[in-house]
C-alpha cells in the first residue's frame, strides 16, 4: 500500500499486526500496545523492525522508557474528529524526543494532514478511496503559521 | 484597532483557497455531506432548516466602518438584505448559497475578516468587553490579549479537533461585561499585591444542557504566560476531555468530574513542562499588539457641555435615550452610545444592509470609524462627543435604531429558534417580538428598571436563558411549543444560573405569566430595587406562587 512519508509517496514495508494475531509475521511489523505489553520478550528477540500502534487513550507517557525499541509509532485516528493523537504526536517529538517515524493511521484525510504534520507526524496511511497525490498537495495548504509546534520550534513572534 | 500584517493576510487568503477547494469537492460529489460537514463547520457554515447559515467572526466584537460596509454588501449581494448579530459578538447570514460562500470569504478577506473557527470543535472567536478601552473602571484594555489569543488559536495544529467547542472571553475591567464566568476559559484582568497586571483564570463555565459557573483555577497568571498557561489547559482538555458523549464533552464536565483540585493539579503539572517554552510572550510582542489599541486622540473637553445639557432639558425623548442608551466615557465630554437592535417588530439582533451602511457612516462622522458588537446583540459607537449626541440620535432615529430600551425588558437576547435552526424545539424570535410589543409602554419599562430577559428555543441555550433575570426556554410537548420560565440568572459579576419555576406555559399563557411576575415585583420591591434584587431578597417561592395562582 502506498504511504506518504517525508512528503513523498513511497511503498510501505510495514505490516500491521492485529491484537489477536497468533503468530508474528516476518519483516517489519507494527503491533498494538496490548501485544507489546504481553509479548515483549518475543518481540524483542525477533529480527525485523518494530513499530507500536497507540489508540486514543493510550498515552505515550506510559511507554516513554520503551521508546528506543521502536522505529515507528503509529497513532490511530479511529475517527478524524478524535484529536487526542495530535497531542500525543507533539509530546513524542517535543517532550520525549522520539526521532523515528510517527505515522497517522485510520481515518486519515487530506484536510487534517497539514495539522498532523505540524504536530510531528511524518508518515500518513491515507484512507482508502482518496487520492494520495491530492493528500500530498494538502500538506502545503498553508505557507505560514502562528504557533510553535513539532515542525517549528518558535512561534511567529520569536522567529 | 488591529490591522493585518502579511502573515495574517496570507493565512486568511490561503484559507479561502483551501475552503474553495473543499466546496468544489463537495459540489462534484468527491466529498460526501458527512465528510464535508466537519470541514464546513470549521468555517462557520451550518446547514439549517431551510438553508446554509454562515457565521462571520468579529474578533472581540470590534469592527471598522469599512468592515461593516462589507458586511452590508454581503447581506445585499449574497443574502436577503440583512444580517443577524449573535450573542458571541459575531454576525450570521441566514440564506447564503453554498456555491457563493468562497466568494463571500474572499470579500471578507479583502477587509481583514474571516469565518475561521466560528463553529466546530475548536477554539472559537475570542470575545471581550464591548466597552473595552473607553470605560472608566478598566484595569487594562483586554483587546491586545484577545488579539494575541486569536492569532495563537487560529489553525492551532494540536487543538483543532477538541472534544467539543471551546469559548474564551476576556474582561479588562472591574465590572465584568464579557460574561467570563460562562466561558470555557474566562480571563479577568487583575492586579496582584505587587501591583502587576495579569489574569485571574476561570475554567469550565458554560450554558447548554448543564449550565455551570466557571471556577477559579488560578488567581494570577502573568501576561507573558497567557499562552503557556492556556496551552496547558488546552492539552489537559484535549487529552482527558470526554469524547464518548456529545453532552458531556465540554471542559465544564471534565472540571466537574475530576474536581477542581485534581483538574488544577493536572494543569499545573502540564504547565511545569511548558512554562519556560518559546511560547512565553515577549515584551516586544505584547507591545506590538497593544500599539494597535492605543486610545483615540480625544479632544480636551470641559464638562458640562452646555448644548448637550440644554438638549436633554428640552427634549424628553432625547433625554430618555441618553439615560438608557449611553454610558459614561473615561474621556470628559464623550459618551459611549449603544445602538439598539431591539426595535419592536424586528427580530433581536437583526440589521438591514441599509442600516449597516448608515451605522458605518455615523461611526465615521462621530466615533473614529469604529463599531463594536455586544454579546447582548446590540452595537456600540464608543467615542461620541457629547456635543454630537443630538445629531447622532436624530440620525439613528431616522434609521429605526434609536429605541431607548437598552437594559430594559425589551432588550431581549434571543436565539434564532425554530424559524431557522434545525435543533430548536420552539420558535423564539416571534415570542421575543410579542413580548417586546406587549410591553411597549416606555414609562412602564423604565419603571421596571434593569431587567434581562433571555430566551432560547432549545436546551442548547444559545439565547443564554440560564443567565436571564427572567429566562425563557422553548420546549416541545407532544408537538406543541411550550415555554419554561427560569428566574434569578445573571451573567454579570453576581453570576448565577436561573432556576426553573415550574411547569411550562403554552404560547398564549407566556405573556400573562410575565405580567403576573412583573406585577408581583412592582408590588413587592423596595425603593430603587432591581427585579433581580427583589427576587434574591424574597426568594423564588412567592414569585412562583403568584405566577401559578389560580384565580
Amino acid at each position: 500500500m502506498p504511504l506518504i512519508k517525508d512528503r513523498r509517496v513511497v511503498d510501505d514495508a510495514w505490516t500491521h499486526v492485529a491484537a489477536d494475531a497468533a503468530a508474528l509475521p516476518a519483516g517489519d511489523i507494527i503491533v498494538p500496545l496490548a501485544v507489546w505489553k504481553s509479548r515483549k520478550e518475543e518481540l524483542s528477540a525477533r529480527n525485523g523492525g518494530l513499530g507500536l500502534k497507540l489508540e486514543p487513550g493510550e498515552h505515550p507517557g506510559e511507554i516513554v522508557d520503551d521508546l528506543p525499541r521502536f522505529s515507528v509509532i503509529a497513532l490511530n485516528f479511529p475517527n478524524f474528529r478524535d484529536g487526542r493523537a495530535y497531542s500525543y504526536a507533539r509530546l513524542l517529538r517535543e517532550r520525549y524526543g522520539f526521532k523515528g517515524e510517527i505515522r497517522a493511521v485510520g481515518d486519515v484525510g487530506r484536510d487534517q494532514m497539514f495539522f498532523m504534520a505540524r504536530c510531528g507526524i511524518n508518515a500518513f496511511e491515507v484512507k482508502a478511496g482518496k487520492s494520495i497525490e491530492d493528500a500530498l498537495a494538502a500538506l502545503s495548504d498553508f505557507s505560514v503559521t502562528y504557533q510553535n509546534a513539532a515542525d517549528t520550534p518558535l512561534p511567529f513572534f520569536r522567529r | 484597532m488591529y490591522r493585518y500584517n502579511d502573515l495574517d493576510a496570507t493565512i486568511v487568503r490561503e484559507r479561502v483557497a483551501q475552503f474553495r477547494g473543499q466546496v468544489q469537492r463537495r459540489l462534484t460529489g468527491e466529498l460526501s455531506e458527512d465528510e464535508f460537514r466537519p470541514l464546513r463547520l470549521m468555517n462557520g457554515l451550518y446547514l439549517q432548516l431551510h438553508a446554509y447559515m454562515l457565521r462571520v467572526a468579529i474578533p472581540y466584537g470590534l469592527l471598522s466602518s469599512r468592515q461593516l460596509r462589507t458586511l452590508a454588501h454581503i447581506a445585499e449581494k449574497y443574502d436577503r438584505g440583512y444580517g443577524h448579530f449573535t450573542t458571541r459578538q459575531n454576525i450570521q447570514y441566514n440564506w447564503p448559497k453554498l456555491v457563493d460562500v468562497p466568494d463571500i470569504l474572499a470579500e471578507l478577506a479583502d477587509v481583514e475578516m474571516h469565518a475561521i473557527q466560528t463553529s466546530g470543535n475548536c477554539i472559537r472567536n475570542i470575545s471581550s468587553d464591548h466597552f473595552a478601552g473607553v470605560i472608566a473602571d478598566e484595569i487594562e484594555d483586554p483587546r491586545p490579549y484577545a488579539e494575541i489569543m486569536r492569532q495563537w488559536s487560529t489553525f492551532h495544529p494540536e487543538f483543532s479537533y477538541l472534544p467539543r467547542k471551546f469559548k474564551i472571553a476576556f474582561s479588562g475591567a472591574v465590572n465584568d461585561r464579557a460574561a467570563v464566568a460562562f466561558h470555557d476559559i474566562g480571563f479577568r484582568t487583575v492586579k496582584n499585591d505587587r501591583g502587576e497586571v495579569g489574569f485571574a483564570v476561570y475554567v469550565g463555565g458554560g450554558m447548554g444542557r448543564t449550565p455551570m459557573i466557571g471556577k477559579l483555577v488560578r488567581e494570577f497568571v502573568e501576561k507573558k504566560h497567557l499562552l503557556t498557561y492556556t496551552e496547558a489547559i488546552m492539552r489537559v482538555y484535549n487529552e482527558f476531555g470526554r469524547r464518548d458523549h456529545l453532552f458531556k464533552s465540554r471542559i465544564k464536565i471534565l472540571v466537574h468530574e475530576l474536581g477542581l483540585e485534581e483538574f488544577r493539579r493536572l494543569v499545573e503539572d502540564e504547565w511545569a513542562y511548558t512554562k519556560d517554552s518559546a511560547l512565553v510572550l515577549t515584551d516586544a510582542e505584547i507591545a506590538r499588539v497593544a500599539a494597535f489599541f492605543t486610545p483615540h486622540l480625544y479632544e480636551k473637553i470641559t464638562e458640562p457641555v452646555a448644548a448637550f445639557e440644554q438638549a436633554k432639558a428640552e427634549n424628553k425623548a432625547f433625554a430618555a435615550w441618553i439615560a438608557h442608551n449611553t454610558h459614561a466615557h473615561k474621556a470628559p465630554g464623550y459618551r459611549i452610545v449603544s445602538v439598539s437592535l431591539k426595535k419592536t417588530g424586528i427580530a433581536p439582533g437583526d440589521v438591514t444592509d441599509a442600516q449597516m451602511r448608515a451605522i458605518a457612516d455615523l461611526a465615521d462622522a462621530y466615533s473614529f470609524g469604529e463599531i463594536r458588537a455586544t454579546h447582548e446583540q446590540n452595537l456600540v459607537l464608543a467615542d461620541v462627543r457629547q456635543a454630537d449626541l443630538l445629531e447622532l440620535w436624530k440620525k439613528l432615529d431616522g434609521q429605526g435604531l434609536a429605541s431607548a430600551n437598552i437594559g430594559t425588558l425589551q432588550d431581549i437576547i434571543c436565539c434564532p429558534g425554530l424559524d431557522y435552526c434545525s435543533l430548536a424545539n420552539a420558535r423564539s424570535i416571534p415570542i421575543a417580538m410579542e413580548i417586546a410589543e406587549h410591553f411597549d409602554r416606555m414609562d412602564y419599562l423604565y419603571d421596571l428598571g434593569e431587567l434581562k430577559i433571555k430566551m432560547s428555543g432549545c436546551i442548547n441555550a444559545c439565547g443564554h436563558h440560564h443567565v436571564g433575570h427572567i429566562g425563557i426556554l422553548g420546549v416541545d410537548k407532544k408537538g406543541e411549543e411550550f415555554y419554561q420560565i427560569t428566574l434569578g440568572g445573571s451573567a454579570a459579576d453576581d453570576a448565577a444560573i436561573g432556576q426553573i419555576i415550574g411547569p411550562a406555559f403554552s404560547r398564549d399563557a407566556i405573556i400573562p405569566a410575565l405580567e403576573r411576575l412583573l406585577g408581583y415585583y412592582v408590588a413587592t420591591r423596595e425603593e430603587g430595587e432591581r427585579f433581580l434584587d427583589t427576587l434574591r431578597r424574597v426568594g423564588i417561592k412567592p414569585f412562583k406562587e403568584h405566577v401559578y395562582a389560580t384565580h
